[in-house]
């Protein structure tokens, strides 16, 4: 009997749910706020109001601050049709919050209250409909330092952290974010597959010290038409360099649109025994830096998407809102998820490019 | 089939190049950063990066250098082996890749805790692993103590660590041999025969090793180090071994090592036993300074091979190629034998299946072979008359019999004559049935010369359609032997899609090129392995399938109507086309010494399945030496070719005032533009190309009615005239590679023919561009203004409209030119094509078109849509057959 209190079982029901139909992540977070004009005391609240420089534009410390919009957010995103919710945590490492001189108990906090807003929501969800279970995803972001890439134009082996460093951090976050409450771990809007892998080394290293085993979701981002990720590697050489991660789920989000995205989820789903998730931007940014992709055209690209057996899991990016991931949910419904294919066995390493001893 | 072996580069090695060492040192990154990118450059698929040196801080240097390569693009590309004998240095190594590393190496030298610990780390980290063979008592040095180690440690890195047996690889430690040491005697075959059973004992798992430790001893002395090397790997390879940290580009071909060096390091290195009253060690030894210094050393003794028995000879010689003293040792190998034919079944056939052997290690390339069956032909034709004497000719045990045909309207076939020499060299009958070869007369031959399987191939497009229609007809004539299908044309995915659903009697299998041939064909007369092989290339082709049928509803089109409002727009306005000095057509004879400087040989080599840029090819680590051989025949042959005027060259050139309507371009008698002679029909790209990119048709570079007067040019040109004859004497001979050689010549002559029209064209006779200066390698990289696009090819894929032009050209009166029934043009080197003017007209590939359009085609053509969807099947976006069942339902 499957009780939906319990995180094992939800975890055995978000692997089951899989198995059935396409899953609908959440839509962007950010665009959501920016609606909300929010002031800078918003930001700050009580908390952090005697804090230096401006902390408008943190949405992470919204959890904290303004708990009921984040909560908000999860309930339109669930009443949209979203079978996931990522918590509001994207940036919630030590290294990102360092930008507004947040300490390790806030940044702790931030993880620790996002994930059980989102539980709150999600439980109330699975209370009146139980057959429809709603999941938390903790969100686990990019920073805005890289292992891979030089921090210095002059030097080009210079980096302003190290693996150990960016470790740690993401150690911390993977705890609050249990602590929380989560269902599942999504490592996403990855820039830089090095960053990445010292996440997957802290989450299996956290879960070796005797944690339950959640699901690993991982997301990479192509940032252009040239097809690859910002520290340079292919879709297939990425997926090769975290393979080892065994995830519940790969894929890519952000940067581009459905159109331009299509080519590298359909190289995923060729190449990824594992489920694949895309949620795309709504299109590009116009010169506003607005997006300008509807509701329906996103659903519909979806929908193609879903049809040609590509996706187990969709969702939106930055841009879209509750009516697009409504547009998306309503399209796929009912449309059968990828199968999950088969590869020969074969070695296959990975610099930028992959490399495969067939 | 082809093992595939892994060169690991070994130079940004601090342990094996002194070099390297002293810049690491140094501290001189950005010279170490070039060594690294010199070794991606030379083809090293893995790059090793050792630190290991007592001068350095090894692990900050590891963390330097690996931090400088990952802001090389080029260099880091490839994947990374991190190698240290120190834990340390390997997991700070660790933190700075961003790819799927390998480790080299862990071990259970400080037993299996540590080893568990460490292969757990590797894991997580997302690396594979090199496993040294060795345990707490220490390395293992007999092949015993190898295959337990590594058997034992297999299993716990599978079952304790749950680490993917695929990302395992175990080094069984090279050992230096010859050290005058009795008990090291055996160390090289402890390596071979350790690894042959270490690949059977764990599946998945791969064999490596540090390729220069087995000749240590004979430090200093580089030539003879090589020839080592050559030999232990050629050994090695063939028991299994994967990779290696070698430096490859250096080594000599096994076979071109001089035989008698070759025979005493392989004494050594096999441990056989002394020949002579010396050991085989000073054997080596003994010979060795006579070796030393330059690499010519070998040429000074190149005919000691002429000192062994008439059987190494006769192998030497078709190893070599070499005809020379063919006919001499066949004729005193027939002297020995009791019978001509045993000549053959002895040692020509052992000689020919040393040349099998090497081609499928990947140790002889396709022009060695080809010139090894011309050695072996010259051989069994000194035999024939004895045999025919003997009235025997005919008792000789081939190892199965192949038919092989270009299909019906096409006259394409190097290819073809190349996968059948190759076949024949490993002992195959090979029926070849030759060019233009219609379906009944394929299978009447099938039956009267009782084949094993049949062969079919073909380079253009409606060849597919002919193939399929010769596999319908093998199922309705109830045939149920293997169909093999190649070809440029041809694909996995259209044999898989269209030709094996159509024959289901009997198993369908593409072959990718010629150097596939022998194993399919072999696996497919193997009473052991025939079903299952047909058993797998069924269910992949199932694969294949569904994966094309998914793909097929992938793509989105945009409706003609509206891909024509996204036509390319050019802005005719102020716009004048340049004008011809004449319209009409005009006939051109040039020499072929004209043509020479205008050949593009990068294609040549490739049809030799040589693949590589020229002239850098020439100096490719792996196929410089066959690419250097292989151009200096063509050079004498085509100085030859040139001077006794071989092949006819004959072209005619055209154009025509002309105006778009539409998708076409209507041409004009006249500068009244009032008479329409033709009309030149084109496709358009009907992809969903986003905003503001052009779904294109070669009309918009055209002006339309009511724009500027424009011109389109055309024209039709060959260079094989007298190929046929020329390609039959060289056969006639028994010598393929002569032939095949002619016709690849001729073909490159076609092609630079069509240049050096094109280029007299724009300079001259359209003259829109007649500053423009002669530089091959400008033409090559088609750095000029204009194209010259070819029906049949992506930018119009209707084969068809060659009709249309050939007409305009009078091309058959004009220069013997004629179009087959799927518009192949006959002599087959030859080349056509419409010229268009405009500075921003360019290259495209329509792809996949819709319903629509073909409709909107089919009216346009005047044809039913049955033909329509015939000549347009390879770029149809929909299932033809489909959508005429939905009609008839």
């Amino acid at each position: 009997m499957t009780d939906l209190s319990i995180r094992s079982h939800r975890v055995a029901a978000l692997k089951a749910a899989a198995k059935e139909r396409i899953l609908i992540l959440d839509g962007s977070w950010g665009v959501m706020f920016q609606k909300k004009k929010l002031s800078e005391a918003d930001y700050r609240a009580e908390r952090f109001a005697d804090f230096d420089g401006q902390m408008k534009g943190n949405n992470d410390i919204l959890c904290l601050t303004r708990p009921d919009l984040v909560a908000e957010l999860h309930d339109a995103y669930f009443a949209a049709g979203a079978d996931i919710s990522e918590t509001n945590t994207f940036s919630g490492t030590t290294i990102a919050q360092a930008d507004y001189r947040l300490g390790e108990q806030d940044v702790w906090d931030i993880n620790l209250e996002g994930a059980k807003i989102g539980r709150q929501v999600a439980d109330r969800w699975n209370a009146e409909n139980p057959d429809r279970p709603k999941f938390i995803a903790g969100s686990i972001g990019p920073l805005n330092v890289m292992l891979s890439m030089s921090s210095d134009v002059n030097d080009p082996g210079a980096r302003k952290v190290t693996f150990d460093q960016v470790y740690q951090a993401y150690r911390q976050q993977v705890d609050a974010l249990y602590q929380g409450g989560v269902d599942l771990f999504l490592i996403e809007t990855i820039t830089d597959t090095l960053n990445c892998k010292a996440a997957i080394k802290a989450i299996l290293d956290w879960r070796d010290e005797g944690h339950e085993e959640l699901p690993i979701w991982i997301s990479g981002t192509i940032t252009d038409r040239s097809g690859r990720t910002l520290s340079g590697q292919t879709a297939e050489a990425f997926w090769n360099s975290i393979k080892h991660a065994k995830p519940f789920a790969v894929g890519f989000n952000c940067a581009l649109g459905a159109d331009l995205m299509r080519p590298h989820i359909a190289e995923m789903a060729r190449i990824a025994d594992t489920l694949v998730a895309a949620y795309p931007n709504a299109g590009l940014p116009n010169a506003m830096g607005e997006y300008d992709e509807e509701p329906h055209e996103t659903g519909h690209a979806l929908h193609e998407w879903a049809k040609d057996g590509l996706v187990n899991i969709l969702g939106g990016c930055c841009g879209t809102t509750p009516d697009h991931i409504r547009h998306v949910a309503d399209e796929v419904r009912g449309v059968t998820p990828r199968a999950i294919p088969e590869r020969p066995k074969a070695m296959r390493l990975a610099g930028l490019e992959p490399f495969e001893l067939a | 089939m082809r093992p595939v072996f892994v060169n690991i580069g070994e130079r940004t090695n601090v342990t094996g190049s002194a070099k390297f060492k002293k810049l690491v040192v140094e501290g001189n990154f950005s010279e170490a950063l070039s060594v690294a990118r010199q070794q991606v450059e030379a083809g090293a698929q893995v790059i090793d990066v050792n630190m290991d040196e007592g001068l350095l801080d090894s692990e900050q240097a590891m963390i330097t250098f690996l931090n400088l390569m990952a802001a090389e693009p080029d260099i880091a590309r490839v994947p990374v082996m991190i190698d240290s004998s120190k834990w340390e240095v390997i997991e700070a190594g660790l933190k700075c890749v961003q790819g799927k590393a390998i480790v080299n190496s862990i071990s259970m030298k400080e037993g299996e805790a540590k080893f568990i610990e460490q292969a757990k780390l590797c894991l997580r980290y997302g690396a594979a692993v090199v496993v040294m063979a060795f345990d707490e008592v220490g390395q293992a040095d007999t092949a015993a103590r190898k295959i337990e180690i590594c058997e034992k440690a297999y299993r716990i890195l599978v079952d304790k660590v749950g680490f993917p047996p695929e990302d395992i690889i175990f080094d069984p430690n090279i050992f230096a041999v010859a050290t005058g040491i009795e008990e090291h005697d055996n160390y090289a075959v402890d390596f071979i025969e350790g690894t042959r059973e270490i690949k059977k004992r764990c599946p998945h798992a791969r064999i490596s090793g540090g390729v220069s430790n087995v000749s240590f001893s004979f430090r200093g002395n580089e030539p003879v180090r090589r020839a080592i090397h050559s030999v232990f790997l050629y050994h090695a390879i063939n028991a299994g071994m994967d990779m290696g940290i070698v430096n490859a580009g250096d080594l000599p071909v096994y076979d071109d090592i001089d035989p008698v060096l070759r025979e005493a390091v392989e004494d050594v290195i096999l441990n056989r036993p002394q020949r002579t009253n010396v050991s085989n060690t000073e054997r080596l030894v003994d010979m060795a300074p006579g070796y030393k210094g330059e690499k010519g050393a070998a040429q000074q003794v190149n005919l000691a091979w002429r000192e062994g028995t008439v059987g190494e000879r006769i192998t030497h010689a078709l190893v070599n190629g070499v005809t020379e003293f063919i006919e001499a040792d066949t004729e005193e190998a027939r002297l020995a034998a009791e019978r001509p034919l045993h000549v053959i079944e002895g040692p020509l056939m052992d000689g020919m299946n040393v040349v099998g052997d090497l081609f499928g290690a990947g140790k002889m390339f396709l022009p060695q072979v080809v010139k090894s069956a011309r050695v072996m032909k010259q051989a069994v034709a000194w035999l024939m008359p004895f045999m025919e004497a003997e009235k025997e000719g005919q008792v000789r045990k081939a190892a199965g019999k192949v038919l092989m045909a270009t299909v019906k309207g096409d006259v394409h076939d190097i290819g073809k004559n190349i996968v059948g020499v190759v076949l024949q060299c490993n002992n195959y009958e090979v029926v070849d049935l030759g060019v233009m070869v219609p379906a009944d007369r394929i299978l009447e031959e099938a039956k009267k010369h009782q084949v094993d399987m049949i062969g079919l191939s073909g380079l253009i497009t409606p060849s597919l359609d002919e193939m399929v229609f010769v596999a319908a007809e093998m199922e309705r004539q109830g045939f149920d032997i293997p169909l093999l299908i190649g070809g440029a044309t041809t694909s996995r995915t259209h044999t898989a899609v269209k030709i094996e659903p159509a024959y289901r009697r009997g198993p369908t299998t593409y072959v990718v090129d010629a150097s596939r041939a022998v194993g399919v064909v072999s696996s497919l007369l193997s009473e052991t392995d025939k079903d299952r092989v047909v058993a797998d290339t069924r269910a992949e082709y199932v694969k294949v399938r569904e994966q094309y049928a998914r793909g097929q509803t992938v793509k989105a089109r945009t409706s003609i109507g509206e891909a024509r409002k996204r036509k390319f727009a050019i802005d005719w306005n102020g716009y004048a086309p340049p004008k011809p000095a004449f319209t009409g057509t005009r006939v051109f004879e040039p020499s072929l010494a004209e043509l020479e400087a205008f050949i593009d040989w990068s294609p040549f080599f490739a049809s030799w399945e040589l693949i590589g840029r020229y002239p850098q090819i020439l100096e490719d680590d792996v196929v410089g030496q066959a690419a250097t051989d292989l151009y200096r025949d063509a050079r004498a042959m085509l100085d030859k070719v040139i001077a006794e005027k071989w092949f006819g060259a004959k072209g005619v050139i055209g154009f025509w005032p002309a105006q778009a309507v539409e998708d076409d371009v209507v041409l004009f008698s006249d500068e009244t533009r009032t008479v329409e002679i033709a009309r030149l029909h084109t496709l358009r790209q009907q992809m969903d190309k986003g905003a503001g990119k052009a779904n294109l048709a070669l009309s918009d570079f055209v002006a339309p009615v009511g724009g500027p007067a424009d011109y389109v040019g055309g024209f039709a040109v060959t260079a094989g005239h007298g190929e046929d004859e020329i390609v039959k004497k060289f056969k006639d001979a028994g010598d393929d590679y002569s032939a095949i050689m002619a016709s690849a010549l001729a073909d490159r002559l076609a092609e630079a023919f069509a240049e050096w029209l094109h280029h007299k064209a724009r300079v001259e006779l359209w003259g829109y561009a007649p500053e423009e200066g002669f530089d091959a390698d400008r033409l090559i990289a088609e750095k000029y203004q204009g194209i010259r696009p070819a029906p049949g090819y992506p930018a119009q894929p209707d084969h068809t409209e060659k009709g249309a032009l050939f007409r305009l050209l009078d091309a058959e009166a004009a220069t013997g030119m004629a179009l087959t029934e799927s518009f192949a043009m006959s002599p087959g080197a030859a080349v056509s094509g419409l010229y268009f003017s405009h500075p921003q007209s360019h290259y495209f590939g329509v792809g996949k078109i819709d319903f629509d359009q073909v409709e909107d085609y089919a009216r346009r053509k005047g044809w039913d849509l049955a033909t329509t969807e015939r000549w347009l099947s390879p770029i149809l976006n929909y299932d033809p057959h489909a959508r005429a069942r939905g009609e008839a339902a």
